[in-house]
């Protein structure tokens, strides 16, 4: 079983990653369950949501201690909640920044990662520029999928136009390939 | 057709798949996207001349599907924690009228302290209110029970509860066997009353009675949850044939046979024990778990029947009748009284608090060693509880203790640098 724990704020779209991320596995054949742990829901809170996913029928109903995977839509949470809790040494962590893991104070402690599972992704910026708005989960999707190989791109785009038909859908596809590229190409 | 939605679409659907006539309900968290779900199937036309009736509280929710019901409609609503409170003298009217109405409770802790997360204290409050409650391990079991709902409601003119828990099943996307249109209208009948309003055949519902007939007329609510406990095996197993998978049923057994140990529990929990039974289990401790799928009617005899044979008996529920313990556990003793065998309570996930595998295999190892208070507070810190009665203590005003202990566990910070 691969578990992700996605950590956010209230309107940035964490739930709805989780969901999106549990439908491109599912089409892709596997079994997945994505469910919230909504604070009060409020605009700005701080929000986290949860995606597991196995090759069987998942039973499991506690939420993410133990990450396999993290992926951080905020950085202005990492003095406010216990971001890090369960993640072990092999685990893949993805922030969303254009700053550098030095810059965030967070030198010291990603070197007990493999490099190739230590990803960040300017998605706010991939999201304004082919949606309009501020929204990385999309994004943080496309390079969760470069960085983790477990659900391809496709799969990704899939779910996201699935999820936002039309317009909206194109632009966070769009910026979930420019983030997946951006990797692969790195 | 498979699909990858959330529990509260699934349920959604599956209640439109029943062809109700008449929904009525007021949203509350976590229900909300249910009925959300249904409001733009109907207005979509799908379900024809069915009609949704928004309300100003859960009060006037039960009340139009009760008024729908007696007119002989198939009618449905659903909700939550404090709206089924709100709703409660309605809900015993609708089971007292014998009206077949099902409603859907997105199980949530009641307050005060308010709370939005998920325990089973609101269905709890309403277990003796003559509904039926069935409780859903997972979404395609909630799918699963709707559909045998408005069969078991209509088959006996008595109302069904189906209990989804708030959030861990109603807001999580997995993945689900959404029936066929085709494959349910053959399953589920049209609805044909015991009663009805008709201006055709004029009947009043709803005499008072006294006490010369009072409790021949309880008796008969009671005879029929009675029924139910026959009809319940017998409609699981029709759903089995007709759509190939077990769901349903009175409860469901999971690796008892040789067990010492059998944990006892209703929804969603059950999986995470599963896990923790198939674990243990490879590390040789005999413990297998039994799922109660309906808690009204009891079934006292397929309880005692399929845990006469354990040593011990573990009760974990999500529930606490204060002054008292375990709701459920105490269910479970009058199924094995005239036994010796310990019924364990376990007290877990009181208004969302996570109930995790690791907690579960320390307390099944505890119980397999009969060293467990009865009850036991799963994850309890005692230490915030000893430091809020010591301020009780120390000073007359010691002020509001929800406040009290907010401000004791303070935030929690990300323990870097």
């Amino acid at each position: 079983m691969f578990q992700v724990r996605i950590h956010g704020r209230g309107g940035q779209g964490v739930v709805t990653s989780a969901e999106m991320l549990s439908v491109a596995a599912f089409t892709e054949g596997r079994h997945a369950q994505a469910f919230p742990s909504f604070g009060s829901e409020r605009m700005g809170a701080p929000v986290m949501a949860f995606c597991r996913i196995d090759e069987k029928e998942i039973r499991l109903r506690e939420p993410v201690m133990t990450p396999d995977a993290l992926i951080v839509q905020d950085t202005t949470l990492l003095h406010q909640v216990d971001l890090f809790s369960g993640l072990d040494t092999r685990g893949y962590l993805l922030i969303n920044t254009r700053r550098k893991y030095s810059d965030l104070g967070l030198g010291d402690y990603v070197t007990r990662f493999p490099p190739h599972h230590l990803c960040t992704v300017a998605a706010t910026e991939f999201a304004l520029k082919h949606l309009g708005r501020p929204l990385p989960n999309a994004a943080l999707l496309g390079a969760f999928s470069a960085i983790t190989a477990r659900v391809s791109l496709a799969s990704v785009q899939a779910a996201i136009q699935e999820k936002f038909p039309g317009a909206v859908g194109e632009g966070n596809a769009a910026a979930a390939a420019e983030a997946y590229d951006s990797i692969r190409t790195n | 057709m498979l699909k990858q939605i959330e529990g509260s679409q699934a349920i959604a659907e599956a209640v439109a798949l029943c062809r109700p006539e008449v929904i009525s309900a007021y949203p509350i968290t976590p229900q909300t996207h249910i009925v959300e779900g249904l409001s733009a199937i109907v207005r979509s036309g799908k379900l024809g001349s069915c009609q949704f009736i928004n309300v100003e509280s859960e009060f006037a929710a039960m009340s139009a599907v009760i008024g729908a019901s007696a007119a002989g409609a198939r009618a449905y609503t659903a909700t939550s924690s404090q709206g089924l409170l709100y709703m409660a003298e309605a809900v015993y009217n609708a089971s007292g009228l014998g009206l077949p109405i099902v409603m859907t409770v997105g199980n949530r802790a009641i307050g005060a302290p308010i709370n939005i997360w998920n325990d089973h204290s609101d269905s709890m409050a309403m277990a003796a209110s003559g509904w039926i409650q069935l409780f859903a391990e997972s979404n395609q079991e909630a799918i699963d029970l709707h559909i045998q709902a408005f069969r078991l409601a209509e088959q006996l003119s008595v109302p069904v509860m189906v209990c989804v828990d708030g959030f861990i099943l109603t807001h999580a996307y997995e993945r689900v066997d959404v029936p066929a249109p085709e494959q349910v209208e053959q399953f589920l009948p049209p609805f044909e009353p015991v009663q009805m309003l008709d201006p055709r055949e004029p009947v009043s519902i709803g005499a008072m009675v006294g006490p010369e007939a009072f409790m021949e007329v309880r008796y008969l609510a009671h005879h029929k949850q009675l029924q139910a406990i026959d009809a319940i095996p017998t409609l699981s197993a029709d759903f089995a044939a007709a759509f190939g998978r077990n769901s349903g049923d009175l409860v469901a057994p999971y690796r008892t046979e040789d067990a010492e140990t059998v944990v006892v529990a209703l929804g969603s929990v059950i999986g995470s024990i599963k896990d923790t039974v198939d674990e243990l289990r490879e590390e040789g401790m005999k413990i297998g778990a039994l799922k109660i799928v309906s808690f009204r009617p009891f079934p006292l005899a397929r309880l005692r029947a399929a845990l006469e044979g354990a040593a011990r008996v573990v009760v974990l529920e999500k529930n606490l009748a204060l002054g008292l313990g375990g709701i459920v556990a105490s269910n479970v003793r009058m199924a094995l009284r005239g036994l010796r065998t310990p019924v364990y309570t376990v007290i877990a996930g009181l208004g969302g608090r996570p109930i995790t595998k690791a907690s579960l295999r320390r307390v099944f190892a505890e119980a397999a060693d009969d060293d467990l208070e009865d009850p036991y507070f799963l994850d309890l810190d005692w230490q915030v509880v000893d430091r809020e009665l010591a301020r009780a203590k120390e000073t007359r005003r010691s002020g509001p203790v929800a406040e009290n202990i907010l401000r004791d566990l303070g935030l929690v910070g990300s323990h870097i640098g």
